[in-house]
């Protein structure tokens, strides 16, 4: 049976609709602050901008704590309501989606480390291109798995799963002429590794965004689609009522 | 408030015919002329717990009395369809009600044991049942002690009476006796509902060690009770099952608007 998002607001009891309501806020606000890291560390590297790459760097302190606070709030949830079913659900789908969220937060910062140590260096950075064309995939991926949390659209957190795939295909052939880069002119390699890192926690922040995607499909449908046949998910939800 | 009124009907949990120790069907009751269950079909499976929730008046402790002919008792109350015990129809003319309630036994929420001793509650019903040798007696009643989860606790003063046990012992020492003539199936009403917390965990594990003996039903407005120690949870509502599936999908992921409505405390 699926639920929608305003399935938590109908408890007998006020104060139960209101911490759950207050969950969901949360993780939001948590979502909005990362998805920001995410675009800052991009625009840091790629208008050479290191104080903005600074800043990123220290924002990641916010989204470590808001993690533990929203942890928190499930933690009071469960001790003291003993959800079940669709807020068992819930709760169950904010504790994991604020692990991811933090693991973003975190690749952000590692991209934002990367553009840094590419501001010191000298000489045209190649790849640019790969990475701008990836970052903007990749965000879309993770802008529209906050919405699909938001709205409990399931048919929206199904296209973040199957973006994943292109996203991993991109990644792939980036790296591939990044290699060739490296061959050709061995004093680029320092650069290119930084990029191929940044690459990388763009890529990683895809699979995160991609777990999110799942969550919303456990959240609202009950159905595990973790480690699943990505040819079998769609089925799977489908058939499920 | 339409949507759930008309979502499907629910699905119906059956068990191979050699896992079912109680079947139901199409079993409706009235008291005189107020309907209290309205043709119910359901299986409950042999050396499980099934647990019975659903709001005051759903029907729930109806359906778990009539399992031991109760309403007998009442005039009042008609039923129509059947009621199988391992196959055979509990209301069969040739069918000994002293026997079937032997076999079904029943606890009910305030432990009520009788005004004797300890031990010669035990004994009660074995000596309704048959004389016996002392040693023999002793014996059973030591088991149906231990397997209540109350030996150890009144071994030293079995002849002491019965009410000087606190609530708690008091109601193990009530399914002791329930145990004692050794029944099929374990009939519990509300069973902790007058306990601490304490005592009701140890009434909750006792349910759970009993399933290898035999079948338990209980019925309970406790949600989290249904949740810890049942295999089975059926969810009915003004006298029609709703939902009946296995306890850790009803409690994760509810099939039926109005059971999750129920469950978890909204506004049905």
């Amino acid at each position: 049976m699926d639920i929608t998002s305003d399935t938590h607001s109908q408890h007998i009891s006020r104060q139960f609709n209101q911490e759950l309501e207050e969950l969901k806020t949360h993780l939001m606000a948590m979502g909005g602050l990362v998805e920001k890291q995410v675009q800052n560390a991009v625009h840091a590297l790629l208008e050479n901008d290191s104080r903005l790459a600074e800043q990123v760097r220290d924002n990641d302190r916010q989204v470590n704590d808001l993690q533990l606070q929203i942890d928190e709030e499930c933690t009071r949830v469960l001790a003291r309501r003993q959800p079940a079913a669709s807020d068992l659900r819930l709760v169950l789908a904010v504790i994991r989606a604020t692990s991811d969220l933090e693991r973003i937060g975190d690749e952000a910062s590692k991209i934002a480390r990367n553009a840094l140590s590419l501001s010191d260096s000298s000489g045209t950075v190649r790849g640019l291109v790969e990475v701008r064309h990836i970052s903007e995939h990749v965000r879309k991926m993770l802008r529209d798995a906050l919405t699909a949390f938001a709205r409990f659209d399931t048919e929206l957190a199904m296209q973040v799963v199957r973006e994943d795939e292109s996203v991993d295909d991109e990644y792939g052939s980036a790296m591939r002429s990044l290699m060739t880069f490296m061959m050709e002119d061995s004093r680029s390699i320092t650069s290119v590794l930084s990029i191929m890192w940044i690459l990388r926690a763009l890529e990683r922040v895809g699979d995160h965004a991609n777990n999110l995607a799942e969550y919303v499909v456990y959240l609202v449908k009950g159905l595990d689609i973790r480690h699943s046949a990505p040819e079998r998910i769609s089925e799977q939800v489908q058939k499920k009522p | 408030m339409v949507a759930f009124l008309n979502d499907e009907p629910a699905p119906v949990m059956t068990f191979p015919a050699g896992e079912r120790c109680l079947s139901v069907r199409d079993f409706s009751l009235a008291y005189g002329d107020k309907p209290a269950l309205k043709a119910l079909t359901l299986e409950v499976p042999r050396h499980r717990v099934t647990a019975f929730i659903g709001p005051s008046g759903c029907g729930k402790s109806t359906l778990l009395r009539s399992f031991n002919r109760l309403h007998d008792l009442n005039e009042s109350a008609v039923h129509q369809g059947r009621i199988e015990l391992e196959g055979r129809d509990i209301f069969a003319r040739d069918l000994n009600v002293s026997e079937l309630r032997r076999r079904v036994g029943m606890v009910f929420q305030s432990p009520n044991p009788f005004p004797m001793s300890i031990y010669e509650n035990v004994a009660f019903g074995l000596r309704l049942e048959r004389r016996l040798p002392k040693r023999k007696r002793d014996d059973i009643i030591e088991w149906a002690l231990r397997s209540a989860a109350l030996w150890d606790e009144v071994k030293d003063r079995l002849h002491r009476s019965a009410w000087q046990l606190s609530g708690g012992q008091q109601q193990r020492l009530v399914i002791a006796r329930t145990l004692a003539v050794k029944p099929d199936v374990l009939l519990l009403d509300e069973p902790a509902s007058a306990l601490d917390p304490i005592s009701t965990l140890k009434i909750e594990e006792l349910i759970r060690n009993l399933k290898n003996e035999l079948t338990l039903v209980l019925v309970t407005h406790n949600m989290q009770q249904a949740a810890r120690v049942s295999d089975y949870t059926a969810f009915l509502q003004q006298g029609e099952l709703v939902e009946y599936g296995p306890t850790d999908q009803v409690f994760t992921n509810p099939k039926r608007q109005r059971t999750e409505n129920y469950i978890t405390g909204r506004v049905i």
